[in-house]
């Protein structure tokens, strides 16, 4: 709870920093307000408090979850330090809006009540429809804006919908009351209770673009400004699963029957859209767009088998892929500054470029095609026996074949990257952006040697 | 202790080199092979001959999921260990030579490999197993991709989608047996004494054989196998037909014959009916060959096959022959290799048609060059004879009829290995081999090393069967006392 004060509070300041015009200082405020949320989150740690008259629920769950979201966050700011791309927005303003983006993540990792969940889709995404318009002379920044905001307007629409239906039977938004409701239904779960969960998924899976909820992804990733791609596709799926998962696991356990064959038939379209699309993408940011899709499809089997996967399981998924997804865009942002193109073919020759940024490159995609050392691997190994612990053979068996396809189009860079290309100019890389790139790739390997630091942590 | 040294002389000295850059990489590299070589024959000194798994190492890894860091050696892990380490500094010495780019990463690339295989060979984990399996693939991907031939981006892009696609299929194996040990573990007892139906063990053979069948390779999954094996820099090719094509027979010893003896038994037939084909199949592609390396590729995948059908036959003979051929073929895969990159080196082709009249030139080479083609051809005092006879000896104790169609590697054999050793050494000497000349003293040396492994092993077999023997008649008998129940 503390840490969505530091966070509001963090966001007014970030705002004023704008009147002065030291862009150092900004940062200075911002990265120092990060680190203050991510102390102030970590010693809520084993407390479990009941905050607000029990509309938020600070568990271990939601203290891991809003310590991944801040740190990914905290790489982000620093990406920004280096940032070429030109946003018409003031530096200040992007921070205030990724701050209230923030602030509404944490809500939708700590609700224990529904209207909590629909505020903080809401405060998630209402930044964001602003971010993804931020280059506003740029005709796709735009597309992205309008489509973002309309189908998530819609998709809040489905979500608040479902939670009425879910009042009417019921009469609470509280999910521990909704939980010892169904489980006194005995079996004999009223239908428009049915119905309403359905609506909550297609609210939910719209925010973590699971298929068919899917479609404004690509579009929306590519038009955005980079950094609001990077943002979009690490920390509102982290926010966006989390939810996901703290509804099931609270408020439906009970009706389990109801909701699986669902979700995995959900899964299943997911990966394979994700996959089978990202295959045919020649541009690099779009690809990440639907490799995200396709990993949003992997993190829905974890909740399939929700009975034998921990939350560890998830958050170690979500760990990995956020480091990993930060690191490509890292090199991305470079690589779109200097070859004037997101395309594979921008990425030739890199290696000749910048040997250290060609490292990078391939760290990050090995870690997100989930090859060993790295955490991507780990993560699919821990996820997947879950899985087929649960029973979900099938599943697994399609994530698997899901995965080899996954390898061709992440080696696809990494081999463009090792291939001779046009242009030699040797790559000049900022410091920051330089630290932030080792980070993450620091991470995304030690995270695979050394996974029992996550695994034993929820 | 000694199979942690093992495992961590290689990783080191890469580390030393890709930080270092160092100029002089690529004598360290060697310094460090031979190195490695020395520990390997301490440990071969030190091993008691029974079954038991010595120089055990365990260190708790990922405990809440039943995964240690478990390695140590039994008689047929060490003799692989022990081909890794003695092949390893031939393999780093070939590419001296060559100019290449970035030295310090190459070799530091080609020892983190060598850790690698030592993994392959000494874990005791299955997570681990497969940990170091994938582990292995990475630095050769690079090496393939970074130093290779004109078509090496294609190439090498096929090679590794194979590869890691059938590993996928053996990680999910893993998990299923994982999940059905009491209690969770990866660890290799916990898995080879789970009692499973006959039905679920075929599954599980087909996952880890998919794998197993792509890295040997086994017909029809060995389209990867030629273009890469051309395309590669030398050193690579070596790495992949001496030793990364044993990480899957051995994987088959340890991770698939004792979890799985009821679906061996099963399906044994059809792998071995498999492999034979693929024996008959690549030997006649070998014959038309107009590439000394591709058609020495090809005559690897025939070796492989009949390696893979002595396996699982699954009897004393086709396992102990599969265990010495594993040594004679990794030796002989390096040494034709060897061969044919100083013939390249002074000619610039490896083209059979534009080669000829080496005996006259350099008697030298081409006599060793003899010595190693009749060991590939099986001749009795070199150490092919003991392998493709005990592998023989076992597939036809298994049907008479596959035993008899597997005679034929020997006759087709001889026929593609020496028709190309007469039209490149033998006959008139053509434009390219005008001026050849014969190999220094000093290759000489190094090429006699060969020679006498190969000889030795030729004459005293008994020394390297009776090392991997205990081990393999264990698992025999456990496994035979499964299927009788």
């Amino acid at each position: 709870m503390n840490a969505l004060l530091v966070l509001s509070i963090a966001g007014i300041a970030a705002l004023f920093s704008g009147f002065s015009n030291n862009k150092k200082l900004t940062f200075a405020i911002v990265l120092l307000a990060l680190a203050a949320v991510f102390t102030v989150n970590a010693l809520d740690w084993n407390t479990s408090v009941r905050h607000f008259n029990d509309m938020l629920f600070v568990d271990n769950y939601a203290v891991a979850f809003t310590g991944v979201m801040t740190l990914t966050t905290f790489f982000i700011f620093a990406l920004f330090v280096d940032y070429k791309e030109s946003v018409e927005v003031p530096n200040a303003e992007i921070f205030t809006l990724l701050f209230f983006s923030l602030a509404g993540g944490v809500m939708l990792v700590s609700y224990s009540n529904l209207l909590m969940l629909f505020l903080g889709i809401e405060i998630l995404s209402i930044p964001l429809y602003i971010l993804a318009g931020s280059k506003r002379h740029t005709l796709t920044s735009n597309e992205a804006a309008v489509k973002y905001f309309l189908l998530g307007a819609f998709a809040s629409a489905f979500l608040l919908f479902g939670i009425v239906l879910i009042y009417g039977v019921t009469a609470s938004f509280h999910i521990d009351t909704i939980a010892a409701y169904i489980k006194n239904t005995n079996g004999q779960t009223p239908a428009l209770l049915v119905a309403g969960m359905f609506m909550l998924i297609a609210g939910l899976g719209f925010k973590i673009s699971a298929a068919p909820f899917h479609f404004w992804t690509p579009d929306v990733y590519q038009g955005s400004p980079t950094i609001a791609t990077t943002f979009m596709s690490t920390v509102v799926k982290t926010a966006g699963v989390g939810a996901f998962f703290r509804l099931f696991a609270y408020a439906f356990p009970a009706i389990t029957a109801e909701w699986i064959p669902t979700l995995a038939v959900l899964a299943a379209l997911t990966m394979t859209v994700g996959n089978v699309t990202a295959v045919f993408q020649s541009s690099v940011k779009r690809m990440l767009a639907y490799s995200g899709i396709a990993h949003a499809g992997y993190l829905l089997i974890a909740l399939v088998s929700l009975s034998s996967n921990p939350a560890s399981s998830v958050l170690y998924y979500l760990i990995a892929y956020s480091v990993s997804t930060v690191c490509a865009f890292a090199v991305l942002m470079v690589v779109q500054h200097v070859s004037g193109s997101e395309e594979v073919d921008g990425f030739k020759g890199l290696s000749k470029r910048s040997p250290f940024l060609a490292f990078i490159t391939t760290v990050a995609f090995i870690s997100l095609a989930g090859i060993p050392p790295t955490a991507g691997f780990f993560a699919k190994f821990y996820l997947f026996s879950g899985a087929v612990k649960a029973g979900h053979l099938w599943l697994t068996i399609i994530a698997v074949l899901n995965s080899c396809i996954a390898i061709y189009y992440y080696f696809r860079v990494i081999t463009a990257v090792y291939s001779s290309g046009s242009d030699s100019a040797p790559v000049e890389l900022g410091t920051v952006q330089k630290a932030v790139m080792i980070v993450t790739a620091v991470l995304a390997v030690a995270l695979g040697l050394f996974p029992e630091m996550i695994i034993s942590l929820l | 202790m000694i199979t942690i040294a093992l495992l961590g002389l290689p990783a080191l000295a890469a580390l030393f080199l890709l930080i270092s850059r160092s100029a002089m990489a690529k004598q360290i590299a060697l310094v460090a092979t031979i190195a490695e070589l020395v520990i390997a024959v301490v440990a071969a000194v030190q091993f008691a001959q029974n079954s038991s798994v010595q120089f055990l190492a365990e260190y708790g890894w990922i405990p809440s999921l039943g995964i240690d860091f478990k390695v140590g050696m039994d008689g047929i892990s060490l003799l692989l260990v022990l081909l890794t380490a003695f092949l390893m500094p031939f393999i780093v010495y070939v590419s001296f030579k060559k100019k290449y780019d970035n030295q310090a990463a190459f070799y530091a690339l080609l020892l983190l490999a060598q850790t690698g295989l030592i993994g392959v060979f000494t874990s005791l984990n299955g997570f681990l197993f497969y940990f170091f399996w994938e582990v292995v693939l990475i630095p050769v991907y690079f090496l393939a991709i970074l130093w290779g031939g004109e078509r090496r981006v294609a190439v090498t892009f096929k090679f590794f989608i194979y590869t890691v696609l059938g590993s996928f299929f053996m990680l999910l194996g893993f998990i299923y047996l994982y999940l059905q040990t009491p209690g969770g573990s990866f660890d290799i007892t916990a898995l080879q004494s789970l009692q499973l139906s006959r039905e679920t063990q075929g599954w599980i053979f087909w996952a880890f054989f998919i794998a197993f069948a792509i890295k040997m390779p086994i017909f029809p999954f060995h389209t990867w196998q030629p273009d890469t094996y051309a395309e590669s820099p030398v050193s690579v090719t070596m790495l992949l037909s001496a030793l990364m094509v044993k990480m899957a027979v051995y994987g088959a010893f340890r991770w698939l014959l004792p979890v799985t003896p009821l679906a061996v038994e099963d399906w044994g037939n059809v792998v071995i009916i498999l492999s034979v084909t693929g024996i008959i199949y690549a030997s006649c592609i070998a014959i038309v060959q107009k590439n000394l390396r591709r058609l020495v590729a090809y005559a690897s995948i025939a070796h492989v096959g009949l390696m893979a059908a002595g396996t699982f036959a699954f009897n004393s003979q086709g396992l102990q022959g599969a265990m010495f051929q594993m040594l004679s073929h990794g030796i002989g895969a390096v040494a034709l290799f060897y061969v044919i990159e100083l013939i390249y080196e002074k000619t610039g082709t490896m083209e059979i048609a534009s080669l000829g009249g080496i005996m006259s030139k350099a008697p030298r080479l081409a006599t060793i060059f003899l010595i190693f083609i009749l060991s590939t051809v099986a001749m009795p005092l070199t150490n092919g004879f003991w392998g493709e006879f005990l592998l023989l000896l076992g597939v036809y104790k298994y049907s008479a009829v596959l035993g008899t169609i597997s005679t034929l590697t020997i006759v087709l054999g001889a026929v593609y290995m020496l028709r190309m050793y007469q039209a490149s050494v033998l006959g008139k000497a053509s434009a390219a081999t005008q001026n050849f000349e014969d190999i220094t003293f000093q290759e000489t040396l190094i090429l006699s090393v060969l020679v006498v492994v190969i000889f030795w092993m030729g004459v005293q077999p008994g020394i390297f069967i009776d090392v991997a023997k205990p081990a393999i008649e264990t698992m025999l008998s456990t496994a035979t006392q499964t299927v009788l129940n």
